[in-house]
């Protein structure tokens, strides 16, 4: 059969590859040969990858519950390949799906067997640091710690610090609008992105802002941050950067309870002190990290408060001095202050383990990542430990308390049949008990594909429907990182300019249509 | 005289519609009727009833920036959002407050100023409402700690074109569920729905201030005075430049907040940095010139404002022109053109100083690094001026339009590219 000699009527075609895909009849990663070597005229044969088995390492992000083995992976080097690898698959109606370092916890970069997956890892390149505007050019693929690592000869650092910052990708900080445990006070990405150049959904380079933060029109680099993948691919990131603060102390606080811990944090921030972080963890988790990484917090506590203040160093000292009366006040029974970055980092290893600690005392477990708002925090610890109770699942708490983002984890053994769906069915409950305090569902992991289906209890049909306006102006023919974000996706209505070639499947002749 | 009679759609749909006066005019465009919703179901009526009857509609705050961007290319509907007052909800403990769109800032100042907070925008006059200042973007000397109304705006509610109500965001600080809706209403001029309901993030109110200023000799001074100032331990809450023409000194002021021995302080060691400190008395070098005529907003990167002062220094020359420049000197001024000067003038100065930002930012991967956007004018430079000047992916921002506002009808032309 000639290639090419269809009519755009592929629907039916699409189906039965779907199915013959979803029975694994199929492998979209060794048919799709057209694509294959279109992307790899693109990008060079070395930097696409259509083996099966290679293939499997991409199924899933840092979000493992979730895996679907991508049909190719292209990993291309600039921005004008990423704009060629979008364009072709644009042309084709083929979905793509971008990935940073893959360290994303809600499934927004999880690939698409039917799609391409597009890694940024091998754009890596710093391409310019400005110190006396206080601005980074970064590509993509540069590491989250990357970027503050080269701002440190200029007494400046990348203030976004998600725990992952070592691997994580500015690109993929961009999409999940990443925060961290310092965006109490220092905010979240969105707040130090000034600047994007994008490739739009149907492969077309562009910029967004031009790094001043005040670029006339739509704040389009606004509403492009935390869009989780669904409205482009960043190619380049224009961020701020912010002066290393002259000094920074980090105290450790241990309560006999969390509601001591509790009370200590609404004090602190009743007080007027804007803490660079306010970190808490209870009984289970600190029992976890001891478990894991001998942090030595002090015994018995059935709460640890970390606190760090960071700023001019007569303000951190008085800050100090006041979150240690407060502390004291509300029953601390040991208060650790750590002056230098040697007895900063044991103290923070413990906080930072937490989430891989809890693998030495639970088989399996399930990160959420719930809000409330902070003085709703002591009402909703304890009804999580009400419902953990009533589940008969263990959860361990590891939060950010300062603005009330909760990482409870749910413990429970995978081997033991029906343990994962009490264990799901618990982290729904949490969730509604977030949104019933006026909360959100997510604080920093994004929704991705896996809390796309509690969305329409935080937002009504009117609300995800003007939400998608966005998708529809930018993704029109919702190819770029579909079935992200939204239950249920919008029908954009009509679709100018995107005319759907034969599915790969008939062009290279393995099916009929019919 | 004909007198105009209002249509039974909006009459039924909002309690209070009247027919508009010449002083009811946006930004000189004549509008037919005006209609103060006092609900947000009641602005969704009354939106729904003007999209059935194809009305183009304008919202309005006090009126303190509605001459700000291009004229409305048309206004049935001046939608006033003066009955929509009501703090919604102020939970101190968690520093966050839900307003209606139409309270007024200082309204608000003072009733969070009560919990010892506030909302941390400091636009020039005070008398405008949080609609407004959503939709304007605008910020005052505060922008350099706390950014603009996008910043700290962490929940919203709008009416659609079509009279959809749609929430995005939520009532906590921390939250990255959905689209930021409200990011694309901050500094939409209205022109893709109402803002009917917001919610901030709030800050302590500081205990003490202090404003620590030098008076420059000439533009390299005052910008070593910015960069000695930025450069400091300090942390400044803000950093400000004022030149009120070219052959008067420049003045470079700090803005210090916190506790009061900490203020002090800072002031002190600032102090020794700079050359004199005028503690406290902020209105001195903040103040703006009397901004009748031209207001034209310069943005770039802040390590080019040597170049920038130079670029608009030379461009007044040559038409004979001597603005005031002020504003932040982390890369936000202001350029105050009098009244006086004639538009041609303004025109050739505008045209030229975008020339030369344009310039600046050869060699780097953007295409742009600066703008110089015409806030407002007198008539004679409207129309001798594009205000917003080039603007990047204007495709995409017509595609948000489009979906939005399919017929056009919020605000039309009121933002680059005639959206």
């Amino acid at each position: 059969m000639e290639r090419g000699a269809f009519d755009a009527r592929p629907t039916d075609t699409e189906l039965i590859a779907a199915e013959l895909i979803d029975t694994g009849l199929i492998d979209t990663g060794l048919i799709d040969t057209e694509l294959a070597a279109e992307l790899a005229r693109i990008c060079g044969d070395a930097n696409v990858i259509s083996d099966p088995q290679q293939l499997r390492t991409y199924e899933c992000d840092g979000l493992t519950a979730h895996r679907s083995t991508p049909g190719l992976v292209v990993l291309p080097q600039s921005a004008a390949q990423v704009a060629a690898i979008v364009a072709a698959c644009a042309a084709r109606g083929v979905a793509f799906v971008a990935r940073g370092s893959g360290t994303g916890l809600s499934g927004g970069a999880l690939p698409r067997a039917d799609g391409v997956l597009i890694v940024t890892s091998k754009m890596r390149s710093i391409i310019a640091i400005d110190p006396a505007s206080r601005r980074a050019i970064v590509e993509p693929g540069v590491t989250n710690l990357a970027v503050s690592k080269a701002a440190e000869p200029y007494g400046l650092f990348y203030a976004p610090d998600p725990s992952s910052q070592v691997v994580c990708s500015v690109g993929g900080n961009v999409a999940e609008n990443s925060g961290g445990a310092h965006c109490l006070k220092h905010g979240f990405t969105v707040h130090h992105v000034v600047g994007l150049e994008i490739v739009t959904p149907q492969g077309d380079l562009t910029w967004l802002g031009d790094g001043t933060g005040a670029s006339p029109g739509y704040d389009l680099v606004g509403a492009f941050t935390g869009s989780e993948g669904t409205l482009g691919i960043v190619t380049k990131v224009v961020v701020k950067l912010t002066p290393i603060p002259e000094a920074v102390t980090t105290l450790l606080a241990a309560f006999t309870t969390m509601g001591a811990g509790g009370a200590a944090v609404s004090a602190i921030i009743g007080s007027g002190i804007l803490p660079g972080a306010i970190e808490m963890m209870d009984a289970l988790a600190i029992q976890a990290a001891e478990a894991a990484v001998n942090c030595r917090y002090p015994e018995g506590a059935g709460a640890v408060l970390i606190v760090e203040l960071d700023g001019p160093a007569v303000d951190v000292e008085a800050q100090t001095t006041a979150v240690r009366a407060i502390c004291t006040a509300e029953g601390a029974y040991e208060i650790r202050a750590a002056q230098d970055a040697a007895e900063r980092a044991a103290i923070w290893t413990g906080r930072k383990s937490a989430f891989a600690a809890v693998g030495r005392i639970s088989p399996a477990y399930i990160v959420q990542d719930g809000v409330v708002p902070r003085t709703a925090l002591p009402k909703v610890l304890d009804r999580i430990g009400e419902l953990s109770a009533e589940h008969g699942i263990r959860v361990a708490n590891v939060f950010h308390a300062g603005d009330g983002n909760l990482h409870p984890l749910v413990l429970f053994d995978d081997t033991v049949p029906g343990e994962q769906e009490k264990a799901e069915i618990l982290s729904g409950r949490i969730l509604d008990l977030c949104i019933e305090h006026g909360g959100s569902i997510t604080g920093e992991h994004g929704v991705g594909i896996d809390k796309s289906r509690y969305m329409p209890r935080m937002f009504g049909a009117d609300d995800l429907d003007t939400m998608q306006l966005l998708r529809c102006a930018f993704d029109p023919g919702g190819v770029c990182n579909p079935g992200k974000v939204f239950p249920t996706p919008r029908l954009c209505g009509e679709v100018p300019g995107v005319r759907r070639a034969p599915h790969p499947l008939v062009a290279s002749g393995l099916i009929d249509q019919f | 005289m004909t007198v105009l009679s209002i249509p039974a759609e909006l009459t039924s749909a909002c309690e209070q519609v009247t027919p508009a006066s010449p002083g009811d005019a946006v930004a000189g465009t004549q509008a037919r009727y005006v209609a103060a919703p006092a609900s947000t179901t009641e602005a969704a009526a009354l939106l729904r009833a003007a999209a059935g009857l194809g009305l183009t509609v304008a919202a309005r705050g006090t009126g303190s920036r509605l001459d700000w961007a291009p004229a409305p290319a048309s206004c049935d509907l001046v939608v006033d959002t003066g009955r929509l007052g009501k703090i919604l909800e102020h939970t101190a403990g968690d520093l966050v407050v839900s307003v209606q769109a139409g309270v007024r800032l200082d309204d608000l100042a003072k009733v969070l100023a009560s919990a010892g907070q506030r909302l941390a925008l400091d636009p020039t006059g005070s008398t405008g409402t949080i609609g407004g200042v959503i939709a304007t973007g605008a910020a005052g000397p505060l922008r350099y700690r706390y950014g603009s109304p996008r910043d700290l705006l962490i929940g919203i509610t709008v009416i659609r074109a079509d009279g959809t109500i749609a929430k995005a965001g939520g009532k906590v600080v921390k939250n990255v569920a959905g689209y930021d809706i409200g990011k694309l209403f901050a500094g939409s001029y209205g022109t893709l729905g109402l803002i009917a309901e917001a919610t901030f993030r709030l800050h302590p109110l500081p205990e003490s201030t202090a404003w620590v200023a030098l008076d420059c000799p000439d533009p390299a001074s005052a910008v070593a005075a910015v960069r000695a100032i930025a450069d400091s331990p300090v942390t400044p809450s803000a950093i400000e430049l004022v030149w009120p023409s070219a052959a008067e000194w420049i003045s470079v002021s700090a803005l210090l907040e916190g506790d009061a021995d900490s203020v002090a302080g800072r002031a002190g060691r600032l102090t020794e940095l700079l050359e004199r400190a005028v503690p406290g008395q902020s209105s001195d070098h903040t103040k703006r010139s009397d901004d009748q005529g031209t207001l034209l907003r310069v943005a770039f990167w802040a390590g080019r404002l040597a170049d920038v002062l130079g670029a608009i220094r030379a461009a007044a020359d040559q038409h004979g022109l001597d603005p005031a420049i002020h504003g932040s000197a982390a890369g936000l001024l202001e350029v105050v053109a009098g009244g006086e000067a004639a538009a041609d003038a303004v025109a050739g100065f505008v045209a030229v100083l975008r020339a030369s930002l344009g310039a600046l930012g050869a060699g780097s991967v953007l295409p742009a690094t600066a703008s110089a956007v015409v806030v407002h004018a007198p008539p004679a430079v409207r129309e001798a001026v594009d205000m917003w000047g080039p603007v990047q992916s204007l495709e995409l921002m017509r595609a948000v339009k489009n979906q939005f506002d399919p017929e056009h009808r919020m605000a039309p032309g009121r933002l680059p590219g005639g959206i």
